[in-house]
């Protein structure tokens, strides 16, 4: 279904929202308030909002002080300099500090196309669910980016959570998803033959290929893992129980991503052969995200291929 | 002089004794910056912040952060001569399973954030006074930072945002000791111009001396005064403050005293508190 929001515009609505009525509600933006489509928050609550400049380290030690004076604080920055750049602020003054910060990484994955690899953030996934205490989040349409939000409000833990530039197909049909569970996959599909495990935007292209598989008798079963960390372990080896193949799909380097952590799963507790569709361990070819996803077969034609084995 | 002033000065030693034990014990630890920051948070901890057991992680509490997350030993000591922690955790330093390690973590009483890497508590300290502030409350918020720890750029992103938000609410104290762990900090990165600098970032900037009691505490009530800036205090302090072999050199950065310098160390650190009138 065609949509004209963005998931990170549904951050912001949903955060005002909240902010309307819970003064502890902090966003902060490193000069990133119009790309992180915060500036309608940052307008209406300058009592509630921090801009801290281009210092992204900053940003996430500054983040944490809120937080341990009982601010429920959101940052958000451009994903490939908030999961890099402030891996160790993540590390010390979020995770081990233990404090309330969720970092909301903006334009993830390849969504800045063509600016190139210092925009591109494929290795976030690795990044951040390598340190203990974070959790790791990739919302795949803006419905569950709001009740992921709406969950996310609710708890201290910290988090991080990736969202794409540009507007992405509805997946699910209204914000009121049966079963949404902030920590659990999504069954989308039922398929007796593959298992096919996506995360993010990347969700879209999975389903759609389920749909054309099942014309040529392949039955694909979906699951949208839209929490990385803690992965749904439960729900992936009952989805996996009864196929003959999985593949992972996701907009992340090979390694240390989605695709790292099933296997990693099944290979310990329901050995079967996985795949794992990934971006290369390469900087990516100049594109926009569409060119790029099709380019190494992470859309919908290229999970088909891969599934079929051509 | 007022009596508060000799009383602390003894505790000083006392606290020196207490770093002096932990790592002589564990054979681990940072005593050269121990003992240059001692008096720092002797100062603080005694005179100028209500942080205490009763009081500690309350609204209307003062926040402290011990950016040199390295002297930690010290803070170890004053946070046991203020009833947060116990003989059996100073004991325990370092040793297996202990929740005493050698850097400052919120697993123990009395400490708010965790630091060891150098270079985020300022910023840290920011995010507090930015609280503070939105709640109107009449907290401080104290860091202190070590002089080899400016070298880090992440001091100077927290540095400049503290200016941009003129937070009146936060004191920085740099322990000034000119020493660090492969030598001095002029030959290793310079801090020329170093209030200057401060000031351009639009800091209100004391210079005091950072083993002396009374100029601390002196130093710390100027900084209340000032209403539109945050004030940052260099505080000129000898590393290994207290006991005269190790004043002064950079190989006490982390030397473990042998059996021999550390009954030198209780001797002059007793002698010396005996001596304080």
């Amino acid at each position: 279904m065609k949509n004209n929001i963005a998931n990170r515009a549904v951050i912001c609505d949903v955060l005002m929202e909240h902010a309307a009525r819970d003064r502890d509600i902090v966003v902060l933006c490193s000069d990133s308030r119009g790309s992180a489509s915060l500036a309608p928050f940052a307008d209406a609550f300058p009592d509630q909002f921090v801009e801290v400049g281009i210092a992204e380290q900053s940003l996430v030690s500054t983040a944490a002080g809120l937080a341990r004076c009982g601010k429920k604080v959101y940052a958000a920055s451009p994903a490939s300099f908030l999961s890099t750049r402030s891996i160790e602020q993540i590390k010390v003054d979020v995770a081990y500090s233990h404090t309330n910060v969720k970092l909301i990484g903006i334009s993830g994955g390849v969504s800045y196309g063509a600016l190139g690899m210092t925009h591109h953030s494929a290795q976030d996934i690795a990044a951040v669910t390598s340190i203990p205490g974070m959790r790791v989040f990739l919302p795949s349409d803006r419905h569950q980016t709001r009740c992921l939000f709406e969950a996310l409000l609710e708890d201290d833990e910290p988090a991080y959570i990736r969202v794409g530039r540009n507007p992405v197909e509805d997946l699910y049909p209204s914000d009121d998803i049966p079963g949404f569970s902030k920590h659990g996959a999504t069954l989308l599909r039922k398929g007796d033959d593959v298992l096919l495990i996506a995360t993010g935007e990347l969700v879209r292209g999975a389903l759609d290929a389920a749909a054309e598989l099942e014309k040529s008798g392949i039955s694909c079963c979906v699951l949208d893992v839209h929490c990385i960390k803690p992965l749904d372990e439960q729900t992936i080896l009952t989805a996996a129980a009864s196929v003959k193949r999985v593949f992972t799909i996701e907009e992340h380097v090979p390694f240390g991503g989605l695709g790292s952590m099933v296997s990693q799963l099944l290979g310990e507790k329901r050995p079967v052969p996985v795949r794992n569709l990934t971006l290369p361990d390469a900087p990516v070819i100049t594109g926009t995200s569409p060119e790029i996803f099709a380019y190494y077969g992470l859309d919908c034609a290229g999970i088909c291929k891969a599934v079929k084995g051509e | 002089m007022e009596k508060k002033y000799p009383e602390l000065q003894r505790k000083s030693c006392r606290l020196r004794r207490l770093v002096l034990d932990m790592v002589f014990r564990a054979r681990a630890g940072h005593i050269g910056g121990d003992y240059s920051v001692c008096d720092i948070l002797n100062v603080l901890y005694n005179l100028q912040m209500n942080i205490t057991p009763e009081t500690f992680g309350k609204k209307g509490t003062d926040h402290f952060i011990l950016s040199k997350g390295h002297s930690v030993e010290a803070l170890y000591a004053v946070l046991y001569d203020k009833g947060f922690l116990s003989m059996e955790d100073l004991e325990s330093f370092s040793q297996f399973g202990s929740k005493l390690i050698g850097h400052p973590n919120n697993k123990v009483p009395g400490i708010e954030m965790n630091s060891g890497s150098l270079g985020h508590g300022l910023s840290v300290a920011v995010g507090m006074a930015l609280a503070e502030r939105m709640d109107r409350t009449d907290s401080r918020v104290y860091v202190v930072m070590g002089d080899g720890e400016l070298a880090e750029g992440s001091v100077w992103e927290g540095a400049m945002a503290a200016g941009h938000y003129k937070l009146s609410n936060l004191c920085a104290v740099i322990d000034r000791n000119g020493l660090q762990i492969s030598g001095t900090t002029e030959e290793v990165m310079s801090h020329a111009n170093l209030d200057a600098r401060w000031r351009s970032f639009g800091w209100n900037v004391l210079r005091t001396a950072g083993n002396d009691i009374e100029k601390l505490d002196r130093a710390f009530e100027m900084a209340k005064e000032c209403k539109d800036k945050p004030t940052v205090i260099i505080a000129e302090t000898t590393k290994g403050c207290g006991v005269s072999f190790m004043e002064n050199k950079a190989p006490w950065h982390h030397r473990v005293p042998t059996q021999e310098e550390y009954l030198l160390a209780v001797r002059e650190l007793e002698e010396k508190e005996a001596s304080i009138q």
